[in-house]
């Protein structure tokens, strides 16, 4: 069996090809000329490189010098706000939108002249976009129409698909006759049945109540890594991004911020809009009062003063950002070392857990995220609270992490 | 305990009513001196005025006419209302009638076809269009209906006629030696159709082209499609049914149709519109007049009720896509 450029996946042995592993681009030829020397190129080349890319819509720059290379058969999120240019960049990979700068490789092959259909791309929008006027069964087999597969073929892969997403049998039915969810499901099965060389997700959560969303992040995360496929998913929920992807690629204004496995980027935010976007991370604004080599004193802004575990020597006087998540923050910590007093001023019972807001003076309020052993503080009742010195990623004047 | 949406407004608008909510106390409609929102007396107050109007002028005189169908002729101008299905006799078995029906239908289907050819193009480009000013497309769509329906009917006597634009150009240039007959026959009455009714088309098939998600498109693109393969699968079939309805708006246009026929055909151009003026004007035959009426409306009426039943279902499907 000779590879194709995702055969080394298990792709195949899921979607099962069978006698002829024929993939659709090494029949349309122009995509995949260099197949043949695929085998070498495979360990070499990222499944999607981005090189300096830039994006205008007219005047406007969507994405400006984004670079990212993303490996074959991981799962990679672009996280990021509203507007800030997710969807322009996952649209560039499939063609939608044209790159004003730089370059886009797929499996090692620039493709900015590729059009669109040529590219073999499996996309999953928000909004499903199945197509209203056609049944399950001529959704799914879309795009293996159109990319030559026989008739006989067809058939046995869309069953094989839609098994994959759960709904087998669902082939005769109309789009209007399933819920949201399910809707996605047939939207992903179509995107993956063709064996794209990359699958990309635009918010395909977002239309979905929260039960059906968690459900559906589960099952896409299995598909993906039983399927073996490199998948860029976008979002802007950072739980989302944190539960499912292998790296997590924080954007702000068309730029990128970090790139990192989740607990990296969680743990140790580069700057200060990945602290406050992933977690709403509690920032104290404070300067260095004392320095003793690894172990800094900084004096916050509304007086305390806190010790905490820097990686670099910090000078005397330097201002910085000491960034605590909310879950490292404990309550009536007695033995902690760094001790706030304040007043709680509101509560957030949520079961388990409970979310406090406490001021701590200065017109600060400080967000702690804790686990339930006891009463539920009210508000208004005073409170201590403290955290590790360890437990705290350092930013200097510039929001940029210190390390 | 539920508490319907309706009901919740509906207590929250009233005034001095208690707006206590109790869990198990009986819930019923608050009102504000009897009235409820969304009263259904409401709902018919305001309809009413339309009522009325279509009642007094469209279906009362509809019925006068049906009645009228069975009047008895004596002579032009006189009529008598001894009852008498003479006129339905003569029109069902008098081969005469039903040459211009037939005729009526087959100039009528023949505009709708040409309307919808000519017409899918200009609507799919002002969909299509990057253009900044999409609006100016569309409202040079609607600048024909700035001037009277008759004078641009006329209009193409000065086009068409023996002196008209196109002969005097072609004689001049020398092309031919003698004007060529193109006004007063067929061609030129559904010429004339076609400038009446293009507009409506345009804007029905636009209307449904909007209304398509382009992300569909997108979808087809990115799954392998060329950009006509896209339009062939998904554009076309969704953009359908606004394709029927111009077809149905103008083919019932162009059935009913009296002035185009009457300006710019020769007398066996005539449509079945200018058989009952005809009939009524020339003749002064009220009763066959008011029977050829009621054909035309009930044969109208009949294809509009087909089609609306065969739309109605593709409707459903548009409807899916937005
Ligand atoms: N067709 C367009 N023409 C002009 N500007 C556009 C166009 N599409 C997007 N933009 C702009 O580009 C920027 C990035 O848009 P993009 O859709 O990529 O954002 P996003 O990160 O996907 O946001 P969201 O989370 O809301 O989907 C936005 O500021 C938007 O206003
Ligand atoms: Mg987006």
């Amino acid at each position: 069996m000779t590879p194709g450029p995702s055969s080394g996946t298990g792709f195949q042995k899921v979607l099962d090809n069978m006698t002829a592993p024929k993939l659709p681009g090494q029949q349309s030829g122009a995509l995949f000329s260099s197949a043949g020397s695929s085998a070498v190129l495979e360990k070499s080349s990222p499944a999607v490189e981005f090189r300096n890319i830039e994006i205008a819509y007219g005047k406007f720059v969507a994405v400006r010098d984004f670079s990212l290379s993303i490996q074959k058969g991981s799962f990679v999120t672009l996280l990021g706000p509203s507007g800030c240019g997710k969807t322009t960049i996952l649209r560039s990979i499939a063609g939608l939108v044209d790159i004003s700068g730089g370059q886009i490789m797929i499996d090692g092959r620039r493709v900015d002249d590729v059009p669109i259909y040529k590219r073999n791309i499996g996309l999953v929008f928000q909004s499903y976009a199945l197509f209203p006027h056609k049944s399950v069964f001529d959704n799914v087999a879309f795009g293996l129409k159109y990319h030559n597969v026989p008739k006989s073929d067809i058939e046995r892969k869309v069953g094989k698909a839609l098994e994959m997403v759960r709904l087998p049998g669902s082939e005769k039915k109309l789009p209007s006759q399933l819920s949201g969810g399910q809707q996605q499901r047939i939207a992903l099965a179509r995107a993956i049945v063709f064996e794209p060389q990359v699958l990309l997700l635009d918010e395909p959560l977002s239309a979905l109540d929260a039960n059906m969303r968690e459900e559906m992040r589960v099952e896409i995360k299995k598909i993906q890594k039983e399927t073996g496929i490199t998948a860029i998913f976008v979002t802007h929920d950072q739980e989302e991004a944190l539960s499912m992807s292998d790296r997590i690629v924080v954007m702000n204004a068309g730029a990128m911020e970090q790139i990192g496995a989740p607990e990296e980027v969680y743990e140790m935010p580069a700057t200060a809009f990945v602290a406050d976007f992933l977690g709403k991370a509690n920032m104290l604004a404070g300067t260095v009062s004392k320095s003793d080599g690894p172990t800094a004193t900084v004096t916050l802004a509304a007086g305390q003063t806190v010790k905490v575990v820097s990686p670099k020597p910090l000078s005397p006087g330097a201002p910085v950002t000491v960034v605590v998540r909310p879950e490292k923050l404990s309550l009536e910590s007695g033995a902690m070392a760094n001790r706030l007093t304040g007043r709680v001023a509101s509560t957030s019972y949520l079961g388990g857990s409970a979310t406090y807001e406490i001021d701590i003076g200065g017109k600060r309020t400080v967000r702690v995220n804790t686990q339930i052993n006891g009463r539920v503080v009210r508000e208004g009742g005073a409170i201590n609270i403290g955290f590790d010195p360890a437990g705290c990623v350092l930013l200097d004047e510039k929001g940029i992490r210190i390390s | 305990m539920k508490i319907s949406p309706t009901i919740t407004v509906a207590a929250g608008l009233s005034t001095g009513a208690d707006k206590r909510h109790e869990d198990g106390q009986m819930l019923r409609v608050r009102t504000t001196k009897g009235w409820t929102l969304y009263d259904p007396r409401l709902a018919w107050m305001l309809v009413a005025p339309v009522l009325l109007l279509l009642i007094i002028f469209l279906v009362l005189p509809i019925a006068v006419m049906a009645v009228y169908t069975f009047f008895t002729f004596v002579t032009a101008g006189v009529e008598t209302g001894t009852l008498t299905t003479a006129n339905w006799h003569e029109f069902l078995t008098d081969s005469y009638y039903h040459g211009f029906l037939w005729k009526t239908l087959r100039v009528a289907a023949m505009t709708a076809l040409l309307c919808g050819v000519l017409g899918y193009f200009p609507a799919y480009f002002i969909w299509a269009t990057t253009f900044k000013h999409k609006w100016l497309l569309l409202l040079l769509l609607i600048v024909p209906f700035w001037i009277s329906f008759t004078i641009r009917t006329f209009s193409w006597i000065n086009i068409l006629g023996e002196q008209g634009v196109i002969n005097v150009a072609l004689l001049k240039m020398g092309i031919i030696s003698e004007p060529l007959p193109m006004l007063y026959n067929e061609g030129a009455v559904i010429v004339g159709l076609l400038h009446f009714l293009l507009p409506y088309m345009i804007l029905n098939v636009y209307v449904s082209l909007e209304s398509i998600d382009r992300t569909l498109i997108s979808a087809a693109r990115s799954m392998g499609c060329t950009s006509a393969q896209a339009f062939r699968e998904v554009t076309l079939p969704l953009s359908l049914p606004g394709l029927a309805a111009g077809l149905l708006l103008c083919f019932v246009l162009a059935a009913g149709s009296y002035v185009t026929p009457q300006l710019l055909g020769s007398g066996r151009d005539a449509l079945f519109g200018n058989l009952i003026s005809d009939t009524i004007m020339e003749q002064l035959n009220w009763p066959m007049g008011a029977t050829l009426s009621i054909v035309l409306f009930v044969v109208l009426g009949f294809f509009a009720a087909i089609y609306t039943r065969y739309m109605g279902m593709s409707q459903i499907v548009k409807g899916l896509g937005g």
